[in-house]
């Protein structure tokens, strides 16, 4: 049980260890492939306000965009889940904007918007916008046909309808599109970094390999991924805490 | 869920029960016996254009009337609108041709005065067993009042649930959840309680303990009741009267009244009548459907 819980962590640093040893054995150049004793001796040589500042840049990124993305997309859901017509019409422009390239559309955007944060905003948003909206949409639909009947035979408001019954029933969908659309807020907020920026880790990644130095690479990689992890840890304890009802029972 | 616990518990509230009784009859208009049937189809014929396009009669030309406080049952196989009977009384659906009343009133929209029974107990799983009960007030109106929170406890202890108030749905054994839809039914006070088959998704058992319980429920708070059942025991221990309907298109072949005695209980499943009726309506449903 212990162990188990350990595994991972085990082969994790097992990796660590075979990815040391192969760059000793082998004696590959550092600016080809850091060890990771390295990576890590690399990351002081940046200060430590500097590594805030861009994580802080980065972050309000991820965070505007997925909170933009999360206020329109939840509404728009419930409109398209109570309208047909309006179903048909904006489902599949949502479809055309998701099969949209991010990458080949952040130029354009960075153009269009200016070299501000709205550009990587908005990127942001794009990248996290669909799966929110199709898995509500989802979500919304998988009310029981009985409690919608109950809805209409008690002639309630149409609002109540999707507050007390239709909105619940979506939890554990929109918690399962958040767990992907968090993840999905940092890869668009790097790309956007990528594309244009003057700070956020992104940009010290494209600026760093760009000198060949991959220590410092490797650890803004390695914050990306904590912060991608934490969002991710931070949707499982709000569903544990508030909504433990919609987690499938242990017995 | 044991029966004993629900019976001492019904017992226990009964004077209490008919004096809340007295108290809303008073309410009631005089009239409430008398003038037109509870329910009254006439000529009712219903199409549905079914997925792949092409159209499918439910029903075809159902004539039926259900006297006040009247329990009946609509049996048959499946697919032959039996449901569709209960939406179309229900105001949830409109009949392609043909006239639905209630009290007398043509039905353009859902009423007050009817509560529907599912299947399925469809309760709320984030809500526990009192505010299941009392959702239909919260969701109609935005908030319970006192008085519905007070009888919504009376309702719960005579369907034996005093003692999982605060549980969550996925709590309760499939029993005591339909207890809870039934209870849920109960708290709108419907003058009309349509039931589409609430005791077919539980074990035999449980069937007819609940049987038994919406007997006793209805003598102390007598309503008209339209139940659709697969089960022929089911209608024959409940009913006053049985329509038997055929599908494809769905209409009514034959009504046939239960002269079994009432107060009813399970004793009256050892009646005579009741193996002799059992078999007449089997073989009624059975040639029917061979068709």
């Amino acid at each position: 049980m212990f162990l188990s819980r350990l595994a991972p962590l085990l082969t994790l640093l097992g990796a660590f260890v075979v990815w040391e040893v192969v760059c000793v054995v082998f004696s590959v150049p550092t600016f080809v492939l850091p060890r990771p004793s390295q990576i890590i001796a690399s990351a002081q040589e940046v200060p430590l306000d500097t590594w805030l500042a861009n994580i802080a840049a980065t972050l309000q990124i991820v965070l505007a965009g997925f909170c933009i993305s999360f206020a329109i997309a939840i509404p728009l859901a419930m409109v398209l889940v109570n309208s047909r017509q309006l179903s048909n019409t904006v489902v599949p422009l949502l479809v055309v904007i998701q099969s949209t390239p991010i990458v080949a559309i952040a130029p354009i955007l960075v153009v269009s918007l200016g070299a501000g944060v709205s550009p990587r905003v908005v990127i942001t948003c794009l990248i996290t916008f669909f799966p929110l909206v199709i898995s509500t949409a989802t979500g919304l639909r998988s009310a029981p046909v009985e409690l919608i009947e109950l809805s209409e035979s008690l002639r309630a408001p149409r609002f109540r309808q999707f507050t007390q019954i239709r909105l619940p029933y979506a939890v554990p969908h929109i918690l399962g599109a958040t767990k992907v659309a968090v993840t999905l807020a940092v890869i668009g907020a790097v790309v956007a970094e990528f594309v244009a920026a003057d700070k956020g880790l992104g940009y010290m990644i494209v600026n760093y390999t760009a000198v060949f130095k991959l220590g410092r690479a490797f650890c803004a990689l390695l914050i990306l991924l904590c912060i991608s992890l934490t969002l991710y840890q931070l949707v499982v304890l709000v569903e544990r805490t508030f909504f433990a009802w919609s987690l499938p029972s242990r017995n | 869920m044991n029966s004993r616990s629900t019976g001492a518990g019904v017992i226990a509230t009964a004077p209490d029960e008919r004096r809340t009784e007295a108290a809303s009859a008073e309410a009631k208009p005089a009239l409430w016996l008398a003038g037109p049937p509870a329910v009254d189809l006439r000529h009712i014929s219903h199409t549905f254009r079914s997925l792949d396009r092409s159209t499918v009669t439910a029903l075809s030309d159902v004539d039926l009337e259900v006297r006040r406080t009247e329990f009946v049952s609509i049996i048959g196989p499946s697919g032959c609108g039996k449901s569709t009977v209960l939406r179309l009384i229900s105001g949830l659906l409109k009949p392609s041709s043909g006239s639905v009343s209630v009290f007398g009133l043509p039905v353009t929209e859902p009423r007050d005065d009817i509560a529907l029974v599912f299947q399925r107990p469809t309760l709320l799983p984030w809500l526990n067993v009192v505010d299941n009960v009392t959702f239909p007030e919260k969701h109609k109106t935005g908030r319970v009042s006192k008085e519905t929170a007070a009888r919504a406890l009376d309702i719960l202890e005579i369907v034996g649930l005093q003692d999982f108030l605060r549980k969550r749905p996925a709590e309760l054994s499939g029993g005591m959840q339909q207890r809870v839809a039934i209870a849920r039914a109960l708290l709108q006070d419907p003058d009309i309680l349509l039931m589409d088959e609430p005791f077919s998704a539980l074990d035999a058992l449980t069937r007819d303990e609940l049987s038994v319980e919406l007997l006793d429920i209805l003598v102390r708070r007598p309503k008209t009741v339209v139940f659709v059942t697969h089960s022929i025991p089911e209608a024959l221990l409940l009913s006053d009267r049985i329509v038997v309907m055929s599908p494809r298109p769905g209409t009514v072949t034959e009504i046939i009244d239960v002269p079994l005695p009432r107060p009813r209980g399970l004793n009256s499943m050892l009646d005579p009548v009741f193996s002799e009726m059992a078999s007449e309506i089997r073989s009624k449903v059975f040639t029917r459907a061979r068709h």
